[in-house]
């Protein structure tokens, strides 16, 4: 059986700003909800320079490991907190950085039994890609958590350290999470 | 499974969506000079499909209002050009509607001028047209929009290097595995032999970017139809036993 063929892809080009951001896409939960972290970072490119026209968006559980989704077999959760959206996007300014309000995610069951570290899917465009990439965001300060993670343990170790976001020692509930899109230190990009 | 269970069970299985092959463009296209220094360089590693990839954001409701998907109205006048309609479904890969979700659009105006600090093409903004529109599919997965028929546009790729006219659309589905942002073409377009955007996709994918006019979407004296249906990852049900013999 063979359905229709899938649409391909097609770079979001450089005037994406016009009709993909929302004044409130940062903000996978409002601004001053307690508990609530910041992930910021700068987005370069294969030159090391900041690409001042990207887009990040983020997809991720809710702080009990839970989505607002019925495909999840636990069921949708209702959010606990209010206004809780899962998801984020936020442009990048003109020195390349981007940064997305949130709630830490919780850790996942496998489907196989074992369990995901907390984590946060990302999604980035940009003029010159044709496709979006795909990374992960994980969490400096859940080493135990990371080091049992299925997904993390099939990356180069030398490369792993582009997925964790680190904490910021002077400003609490601060990560920061660069991308850089090719050559030295080239994150780490997925096929999902 | 109505029961909602705070934890999942020992072992538990999720929907799976097609990894497609031969459809996207290469992320490393170097007739598209910006290539070069933004698509990766390793090859991607492969994600396995988990709860955060199988879910997704179920947008819409708040995120449009009904004349979102009128880029004609809105600005005290008409805008200039060929007013058109685009309309079409979306789709997954199984030929099943995707409903309830949203679609955003942006443009050039009919001159090829979008309405964007950075374009520096010297043709003129149309004060009546802002080229973004959004709408959320019915529950046939139908998307409809109202708009102006784009222009062709220069830009410096290469030398005298011009845009087939194209509308951007940015798609949801229901997963973070059907997200997808492309570019819809028009029949005809003389331009597409030299532009390494529409051709970084293989070619036997290339039409399906490509609208149709359709003269039953054609509203008389009024605005000409095109037709345009969008297909996302589709759904592979998971199988339980004997994988081997599938
Ligand atoms: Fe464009």
């Amino acid at each position: 059986m063979t359905g229709p063929g899938l649409t391909p892809s097609q770079t979001v080009g450089p005037y994406l700003g016009m009709g993909l951001p929302w004044t409130d896409g940062p903000f996978v939960v409002p601004e001053g909800t307690p508990g609530a972290i910041t992930i910021t970072g700068v987005v370069r490119d294969g030159a090391g320079a900041p690409v001042p026209d990207a887009l990040v968006e983020t997809w991720q559980a809710d702080p009990d490991g839970r989505f607002g989704h019925p495909d999840d077999p636990r069921g949708a959760a209702e959010p606990k907190v209010a206004g809780f959206r899962g998801f984020g996007r936020c442009p990048t300014d003109a020195d390349g950085s981007y940064r997305i309000v949130t709630l830490r995610p919780g850790a996942l069951p496998c489907p196989d039994g074992g369990t995901e570290a907390p984590h946060i899917d990302v999604s980035l465009f940009s003029r010159g890609l044709l496709d979006r990439v795909v990374t992960r965001i994980y969490f400096g300060d859940e080493q135990e958590a990371n080091a049992a993670d299925p997904v993390l343990r099939e990356v180069d170790p030398d490369r792993a350290g582009t997925l964790i976001a680190k904490a910021d020692p002077a400003v609490p509930g601060l990560f920061r999470f660069d991308i850089t899109m090719r050559g030295d230190g080239e994150t780490v990009f997925f096929d999902v | 499974m109505t029961v909602h269970q705070p934890t999942a069970p020992a072992a538990f299985s999720l929907p799976e969506y097609e990894r497609p092959a031969g459809v996207h463009p290469p992320l490393n296209s170097p007739a598209y000079r910006s290539t070069a220094l933004r698509a990766p360089g390793q090859p991607p590693v492969l994600l396995p499909q988990h709860l955060t990839e199988i879910t997704g954001p179920l947008l819409g409701e708040g995120r449009v209002t009904a004349t979102d998907a009128d880029l004609t109205t809105g600005h005290g006048g008409e805008p200039l050009g060929e007013r058109i309609i685009v309309t079409g479904r979306v789709l997954d890969s199984d030929g099943r509607p995707v409903p309830d979700t949203l679609v955003e659009i942006w443009q050039a105006n009919a001159s090829g001028r979008y309405h964007h600090a950075v374009d520096e093409h010297p043709a003129p903004l149309d004060p009546n047209f802002s080229g973004v529109g959004r709408c959320v599919t019915d529950s046939s997965g139908r998307y409809r929009f109202v708009t102006i028929k784009p222009g062709a546009y220069p830009w410096r790729n290469h030398p005298n290097a011009w845009r087939p006219a194209h509308i951007h659309f940015s798609l949801f589905g229901r997963a973070f595995t059907q997200r997808l942002v492309t570019q819809m073409f028009f029949p005809g377009d003389p331009l597409y032999f030299q532009d390494p955007i529409f051709n970084s996709v293989p070619q036997a994918a290339r039409e399906r970017l490509i609208c149709r006019f359709d003269l039953d979407l054609t509203e008389p004296e009024w605005a000409l139809g095109f037709g345009w249906d969008i297909v996302l990852r589709g759904q592979r049900a998971t199988v339980f036993e004997n994988e081997g013999d599938a």
